[in-house]
């Protein structure tokens, strides 16, 4: 009896029926998955609040800095005085990517010994390459950051350490140099924060 | 009428009545009185029942909670403080809320080593030990994801920290944490979704797995101090275990002493010590979360500590903190291997040799040291002078941290080698009792 209603099934009809279904039901599943997956990709609010930031530069005394918000994040503009200038390249033998060669993180018109447009005004994104914090700033020379310290950042998280151009110390966690955003002068003292002459 | 008067034992009444529908008696007989359970338990038995009471007191204050919380940036940290001054008894909900998340992985972390002790994990017990191993893994989803809802400081930039890790893994990961976060940085689209992880998403997950787990344990039985299988000595007449005593009324009376003392330790935490030292919870995470300045110090609450410092410890290579991270994820996950690791012909460490038992004794020791090295940052102890090679200059609590990290993780790579190798002892083929 089982023989003989074994002889009816049609096991190559019944495999392609199986198959069919099981890939008709992923397609399904996958697509069902898309909606889903993407409600939770940054919402058109969120893409909204990475509006450029304006910025008065005019007050910030040399040898000093400002914080502002951009796209929810900190960015430091440092008025570099001529001394911390001229510092910048002694420390040069102790970073990890003094040159700007390795990866880049500033725009193309930052790559520069300076990372700034003008010389003295740098801007930086105020959030660490390794996992995020913000740095704390340790603008002056040796105090408690050591006797060779030329001023810089210092990250309180897992003690990565950047110089006063945002680039990263050998040894630090964090394996590359701090963002330079897009940014551009809109007239000499005003400053516009995520938007360039490019784009 | 005349069939229900009659009880128990001609199994009438209302019980009968269930009986024919849900297999209530048969569940009771085959979990409880008649499920039998290896004699020889001790203390280290104690913790998987506490397990499951924290579990439980943990939904109950939760559900408790989310009456009162307000899933907002705007509102997140507030709200915790209103539960904590004007809703009635709200302090003390959020209390044992809190506390509970430190005892669970107390007694998790003793119910893991006790399996690591008495080789639960070997076979035929692999899948009940993956199960446990995804419990825990769900248990630190659930503890990180509750961790943002007060929204403090420390909330933000411990989130902030753990999301950026999932940007170190090479080509999707700046995609893929952005995904996480729904924004560009940790934000209220974050905590929105945190909120919802931590309230429905994990705790079904936790249940299902607590389920299985249970189910897998009540398949393969108990494992026991002596590691000796107790379903080869079976009694020739009622095939019940020789060595074996029903779980009630037996261990639940055993398991009541053990909850009376849990619960005694964890009052006494929840009236004068909740925040234990700032190791339950952390000082920085009373000042409302600023997404401009990352407090000077941060560590993640003392659970998660051992891992941070194996991140902390692996420096970047080639540009990329990413060994960091997959060295952390690699020593959660380490857990899962090592029902085949482990290649002793014993499963106790009663019968094990010395070799064994030193290097049980040296994790132990690299788990704690890395666990308190996480704890504090990682200048504590200052730096090697610049005069000796190789180390100089590097802070001291670093080097040890990747000392400790090396143990722990030759731990688990060597075992195949030295679990052969060591010497064991014969096992009884009887467990013994005093």
């Amino acid at each position: 009896m089982a023989n003989h209603q074994d002889d009816k099934i049609d096991k190559k009809k019944r495999s392609f029926l199986i198959a069919a279904t099981t890939v008709t039901g992923a397609i399904g599943a996958g697509a069902i998955a898309v909606p889903f997956l993407s409600s939770m990709t940054p919402s058109e609010r969120a893409k909204a609040a990475g509006a450029p930031v304006e910025v008065d530069v005019s007050k910030i005394e040399a040898g000093s800095m400002i914080t502002t918000e951009w796209r929810g994040q900190p960015v430091w503009i440092i008025n570099r005085s001529k001394a911390m200038l001229d510092d910048l390249k002694k420390n040069d033998p102790n970073l990890s990517d003094p040159n700007l060669e390795v990866i880049s993180q500033q725009p193309s018109y930052c790559k520069n010994a300076t990372r700034s447009l003008k010389p003295n005004l740098l801007v930086l994104v105020g959030i660490c390459t390794h996992l995020g914090c913000s740095p704390t700033a340790k603008l002056q020379t040796q105090g408690d950051m050591g006797e060779n310290w030329n001023g810089g950042f210092f990250c309180p998280c897992h003690g990565s350490k950047f110089d006063l151009a945002g680039r990263v110390f050998k040894g630090s966690p964090a394996p590359i140099n701090l963002v330079v955003p897009p940014h551009k002068y809109i007239n000499d003292n005003t400053l516009l924060i995520g938007e360039d002459n490019k784009g | 009428m005349k069939t229900e008067i009659k009880t128990k034992k001609s199994k009438g009444g209302l019980m009968a009545w269930v009986d024919e529908r849900f297999p209530l008696s048969s569940l009771i007989t085959n979990h409880l009185t008649e499920y039998y359970a290896p004699k020889n338990f001790n203390f280290w038995y104690f913790f998987g029942s506490l397990a499951l009471l924290v579990l439980v007191l943990q939904l109950a204050t939760g559900i408790f909670l989310t009456m009162h919380y307000k899933p907002d940036a705007e509102l997140a940290f507030g709200s915790v403080e209103y539960i904590m001054r004007d809703v009635s008894f709200g302090w003390l909900i959020r209390y044992m809320h809190s506390t509970g998340a430190s005892m669970f992985f107390v007694v998790v972390y003793l119910h893991m080593f006790r399996g690591l002790i008495y080789g639960s994990y070997k076979n035929p017990r692999e899948l009940l030990w993956l199960f446990g191993v995804a419990i825990f893994l769900c248990l630190m989803g659930e503890a990180f994801f509750g961790y943002l809802l007060p929204w403090g400081q420390m909330s933000y930039w411990g989130a902030q920290v753990i999301v950026n890790l999932f940007s170190a893994i090479p080509f999707v990961g700046p995609d893929l944490s952005e995904w996480l976060r729904g924004d560009y940085l940790v934000s209220d689209a974050t905590l929105n979704r945190f909120f919802a992880f931590h309230v429905i998403a994990l705790p079904l997950a936790l249940c299902g797995l607590v389920f299985v787990h249970l189910v897998a344990l009540h398949e393969v039985g108990s494992n026991n101090p002596d590691g000796i299988d107790i379903k080869k000595n079976l009694d020739k007449k009622t095939s019940i275990p020789l060595d074996g005593i029903p779980f009630h009324p037996y261990y639940t009376v055993k398991d009541l002493i053990g909850v009376s003392v849990f619960l005694i330790v964890f009052a006494l935490i929840i009236f004068y010590l909740p925040e234990m030292g700032g190791y339950f919870l952390e000082a920085n995470n009373f000042i409302p979360a600023d997404p401009l300045k990352t407090p000077a110090h941060i560590a993640p609450v003392w659970y998660f500590t051992p891992y941070y410092s194996i991140l902390r410890a692996v420096p970047p290579i080639l540009n990329s903190q990413f060994p960091g991270v997959a060295a952390m994820g690699l020593s959660v996950l380490a857990f899962a291997f090592l029902p085949w690791l482990d290649k002793s012909k014993v499963r106790s460490i009663r019968y094990k040799g010395n070799l064994f038992k030193r290097w049980i004794a040296l994790f132990v020791v690299s788990f704690f040291v890395l666990g308190y090295l996480g704890t504090v940052p990682s200048n504590v102890w200052g730096q090697f002078s610049s005069a000796i090679p190789v180390i100089g200059g590097v802070d001291k609590a670093t080097v040890v941290a990747r000392i400790f990290t090396i143990t722990y993780f030759l731990f688990f790579a060597l075992m195949p080698y030295y679990s052969q190798k060591d010497k064991t002892k014969p096992v009884p083929s009887r467990v013994s009792y005093k």
